[in-house]
């Protein structure tokens, strides 16, 4: 077995049992924390897909930023009595046949269909991938629309959740 | 070396668990981490079929970075919320939040 099969099998191990435990925790904290180790194996599968900057900035826009704005909304949001109240609604049952069922039929289209039973092509030994990356984020060819209206967007976000969660 | 089928299939698993958190959980903020499961397995679907089709074109890393800012501003924006609806009714069980249901 080789190196990045290993770490490939463990990254799947570790980040399905993170994420198993993020919807069934009923402690809040423990399922923010639990996040963060999911976040984290998607990471290391960006590190392995050869996507270094995604990779970089799941890690500082998830777990560095996400994952802690998660865990003071819940420390300024304590339930007093969470611990009484079960942590899922009445139909969870429907809901764990539903994603079951998603699961196993998403399984057998890729495990059956020929066009994803495909390896990886090697990489050019001269892309770099980050400018140009960069390069089509800014052209005028290419995505700078996408970009400029995801600034916006953020922009809109930003003064809307400020607005939103104003003390009044 | 690794199929593409297993990054769908681990991918299409972490989408499940979150579409479960979603369907089952009570609390809000439990509701919005599952949703930040599925927004990240859509990013692993969008980062392999870059690897594993075009990988000298960009495409798939920029629609990667544009569901970065999505979910960044989507986290936001619900977690303000909450904030508010905690402020206003200290409530955030999503079933007994039940004002405008007719």
């Amino acid at each position: 077995m080789s190196l990045g099969l290993f770490i490939f099998l463990l990254m799947v191990v570790v980040t399905i049992v993170a994420a198993v435990a993020v919807v069934t925790s009923r402690n809040l904290v423990n399922a923010a924390m639990w996040l963060m180790v999911a976040l984290f194996g998607a990471a290391i599968a960006f590190v392995l897909l050869q996507a270094t900057y995604i990779a970089v900035i799941q890690v500082l826009v998830y777990i560095g930023a996400i994952a802690v704005l998660i865990v003071y909304t819940i420390m300024l949001t304590r339930d007093p009595d969470e611990k009484h109240v079960p942590g899922v609604n009445k139909q969870w049952p429907i809901a764990a046949v539903l994603s079951l069922v998603l699961f196993l039929g998403l399984a057998y289209f890729y495990y059956t269909l020929p066009q994803t039973n495909v390896l990886a092509p090697t990489l050019d030994g001269d892309l770099n991938a980050i400018s140009q990356l960069g390069a089509l984020l800014v052209s005028p060819n290419a995505y700078v629309l996408p970009f400029e209206l995801a600034s916006i967007l953020l922009l809109a976000a930003l003064i809307g959740s400020i607005v939103v969660a104003w003390r009044k | 070396m690794i199929p593409l089928s297993w990054y769908l299939i681990f991918a299409a698993a972490l989408f499940s668990i979150g579409l479960y958190g979603v369907l089952a959980r009570k609390n809000i903020i439990a509701i919005l981490m599952s949703i930040e499961l599925m927004l990240t397995a859509i990013n692993i679907n969008f980062i392999a079929f870059w690897r594993y089709s075009l990988p000298g074109q960009m495409a798939g890393q920029v629609f990667a970075v544009i569901v970065f800012a999505v979910s960044a501003s989507e986290v936001a924006v619900g977690l303000a919320l909450v904030i508010s609806l905690f402020r206003r009714v200290k409530l955030i069980a999503a079933d007994e939040i039940n004002l405008l249901k007719w």
